[in-house]
């Protein structure tokens, strides 16, 4: 495959890893990724075991399966009892626990459930289905805001009626200046989202080195790119933001995606597993557009949501404890029944341990 | 699923049969060794590129009675048909199941037929079971030796990605076919070649990774994979890449798992390569010493991991 | 949060591109990229193309390793 095989190449990566070992010289570094695919990948890879140990990579909230809260997905559950109503998700969203059920386990009991690869697909449901209503589970960081903006912008266009979206999005500069600020986070460095930044430009990323003197590079996703910013963030003098991507991310951003986003969305506090709530870290959807909310367009009665007080889903997610200084894990919380949602999304920190060991 | 099959299946009815555990049951009658299996198709959609569910219970059943070292001789074909089943859509499949039969050159020698009301079951199920009479003899996961060597038929994952590219909301066009055939034959070229076959295996639902994680469960061995050396298409892989699976999780129908002494590898790949069903055969792994009980994967890349038992099925993400 | 592939276009209608990758096509739009031409290869996230591959880039990224 053109553009992903050529950055996996082995003797690239050997060479990456023998300069990392060099330019370290001993030093001990501790470096934070936030995004669910780059946690992925590093284990997909093995690339904690190509990297001396004197480097440490820990993984932050990046994976928006795990920092949803269980209200929403007791929400989402809650729609799906409704009559005539269609849930359409991303595959992502199926096994996450609320508190009482998942989707999963939903769809098993009959409600209308259907995957999707994109909102796209949800919003063709609904021109094929006019009699019923579809809900799309719109979670994302800002790589996946715009579609399904631009899907509220083609219902409204063709006067789709039947379409509308939970939100649930969310947004990466503000939360790492939360996580930041609180000050249990000790890292020298992140490797920062390639895929966001490829919307969102290198901007937003600015105060990371400014107010808080981190070592900043926005990051590819195969191997050769996850260890050339590994390495640029060992050699950068000064602390900054740096693209390694820079293949795909421009400094300014895509501004057309980021108009989509703009158009539908506007910035809300929101809540995050294990974090709680964090000022204009999540996306409402604007007012123009409520015909499309699903949150304000169904009722479901009074939802009672709760968290379970051992699962460390929000420690792990801040990279401040690793999986197994959980209770939880390996014992209750295992990949075929999940407690919490890290140990759900095949990226959640605590899926990927227990997987990969 | 392992779970429920050991504690309640096997804790319950278990003798001494049903605790080995293989894909066909080998039980003495007269005097002679014969296996005998049973399988449940569910498959949706029904149709496939490549085959249908029809073909796939014939095949499933046969390899699994090949890979026992069987001969497959008579199967039994059991129906459960939802209400409102429209005719044509089950003309087609028993045509498909007697154009398989064919292939295999096995007879179909009883069965059953049952309706059941609309929502109680998905359209079709089908059950198959096999009766096959056995022709080499000693194929046993207690066989295998530290060193063996692990080969595949073909390339992985082609069944699994004809099903997804027919399933809605997935949005993909691809060339894949279904892989579901018979595999009796290839098989029987397998056993030609060599006496030092161990065991033999068809990596069905959950593919090489899980089939792979159960040989090596209860074993005095690891399994060692190179993943350069796995056969895997092009167009299955970009599919993978753009939903977010693990081919190595992927279904095959039409592929056989050989472990067999390493001196007689390079022997038994160019006989499989000799049959239109093996052209992709590769050797992809050994049998270690090390760490027991686990299967390993040394990736493109360099680095070495686990691979793990999948849990639950592979669904399509955006992260 | 972004799985994403690079996909070649092989035709272009309208805000849509059908984009190819080992013989796997797929339908992606393309509102967010401007001057998308057939033969460009861009990276497809959940059914959009959210940028185009700068093949210079790419080159350069991988001789600064080689």
């Amino acid at each position: 495959m053109k553009y992903v095989d050529e950055f996996r190449d082995k003797k690239m990566v050997a060479a990456l890893a023998d300069a990392i070992r060099v330019a370290a010289d001993g030093r001990t570094y501790t470096f934070m990724e936030v995004c669910g695919t780059h946690t992925m990948n590093i284990f997909r890879f093995a690339i904690r075991q190509l990297l001396p140990s004197n480097i440490r990579l820990v993984s932050g909230p990046g994976c928006p399966v795990c920092v949803t809260p269980n209200a929403y997905l007791d929400k989402a559950i809650a729609l799906a009892g409704l009559k005539d109503v269609i849930i359409a998700t991303f595959g992502d969203m199926m096994r996450v626990p609320g508190s009482y059920s998942s989707l999963e386990k939903e769809k098993a009991k009959g409600r209308s459930i259907r995957v999707i690869y994109s909102c796209m697909d949800a919003l063709e449901v609904a021109r094929k289905n006019p009699d019923k209503e579809v809900v799309f589970l719109g979670i994302g960081f800002e790589t996946t805001a715009p579609t399904v903006a631009q899907s509220i912008i083609a219902a409204k266009r063709d006067s789709i009626k039947n379409y509308s979206v939970l939100c649930g999005h969310k947004t990466m500069p503000e939360v790492m200046d939360a996580l930041l600020k609180d000050g249990s986070v000790r890292v020298d460095g992140f490797l920062l989202p390639g895929h966001v930044s490829a919307v969102i430009g290198s901007g937003p990323y600015v105060f990371l080195s400014r107010k808080y003197a981190k070592r900043c590079v926005i990051a590819g996703f195969e191997p050769v790119d996850i260890l050339q910013a590994v390495l640029m963030l060992i050699k950068q003098d000064r602390p900054a933001v740096e693209i390694q991507y820079k293949r795909i991310v421009e400094a300014p951003g895509n501004r057309l995606a980021e108009r989509a986003i703009e158009k539908v969305f506007d910035k809300t506090a929101s809540e995050w597993r294990g974090m709680g709530v964090v000022k204009r870290s999540g996306l409402k959807i604007r007012s123009a557009f409520a015909a499309f909310d699903a949150g304000g367009k169904f009722r479901t009665g009074r939802i009672r949501s709760k968290e379970n007080k051992s699962c460390l889903c929000g420690a792990v997610l801040k990279g401040v404890v690793i999986p197994s200084a959980c209770k939880l894990f390996g014992r209750s919380c295992t990949p075929e029944h999940p407690v919490g949602a890290c140990m759900v999304s095949g990226e959640g920190t605590c899926a990927a341990y227990y997987k990969y060991g | 699923m392992h779970e429920l099959i050991d504690e309640l299946f096997i804790g319950s009815l278990g003798g001494k049969t049903l605790k080995e555990k293989k894909d066909s049951a080998v039980i003495r009658l007269g005097g002679e060794s014969y296996a005998f299996t049973t399988d449940s198709y569910v498959v949706s959609p029904l149709f496939f590129p490549g085959g249908d569910i029809g073909r796939l219970a014939v095949s499933g059943t046969v390899n699994d009675l090949a890979v026992c070292g069987a001969k497959p001789l008579y199967i039994s074909l059991g129906l459960v048909m939802e209400e409102g089943l429209p005719k044509k859509t089950l003309e087609k499949i028993v045509v498909s199941i007697g154009a398989a039969s064919k292939e295999a050159g096995v007879e179909i020698v009883t069965g059953d037929t049952k309706v059941v009301e609309r929502g109680a079951c998905d359209k079709i199920f089908i059950n198959t079971s096999g009766i096959g009479k056995i022709v080499y003899k000693g194929l046993e996961i207690g066989r295998i030796k530290h060193g063996d060597v692990v080969m595949v038929s073909g390339p992985i994952g082609d069944h699994a990605i004809s099903v997804l590219s027919k399933r809605e909301g997935l949005g993909f066009a691809s060339n894949i076919k279904s892989d579901a055939v018979p595999l009796n034959g290839l098989i029987s070229r397998i056993v030609k070649a060599s006496a030092g076959i161990r065991f033999m295996r068809d990596p069905t639902r959950g593919g090489l990774g899980t089939t792979l994680n159960e040989i090596v469960r209860d074993g005095s061995f690891g399994i060692a994979i190179d993943e350069e050396a796995v056969p895997v298409r092009g167009t299955v892989r970009s599919a993978c890449e753009l939903l977010g699976y693990d081919p190595l999780y992927l279904a095959c129908e039409g592929r056989v798992i050989v472990i067999a002494a390493r001196e007689d590898a390079g022997r038994i790949v160019r006989a499989m390569k000799k049959d239109s069903l093996g052209r992709g055969s590769a050797v992809i792994g050994c049998i270690t010493k090390e760490h027991k009980g686990r299967v390993y994967l040394r990736t493109k890349s360099g680095g070495k991991r686990i691979i793990d038992m999948l849990a639950g099925e592979q669904l399509p993400r955006i992260c | 949060m972004c799985l994403a592939i690079p996909m070649r276009v092989r035709e272009i209608d309208g805000d849509n591109a059908v984009a190819e990758s080992g013989g796997l096509r797929r339908r992606a739009n393309i509102s967010f990229l401007r001057g998308v031409k057939k033969g460009d290869y861009i990276l497809i996230h959940a059914g959009f193309a959210i940028e185009k591959v700068n093949k210079n880039e790419a080159k350069k990224t991988l001789k600064l390793i080689a």
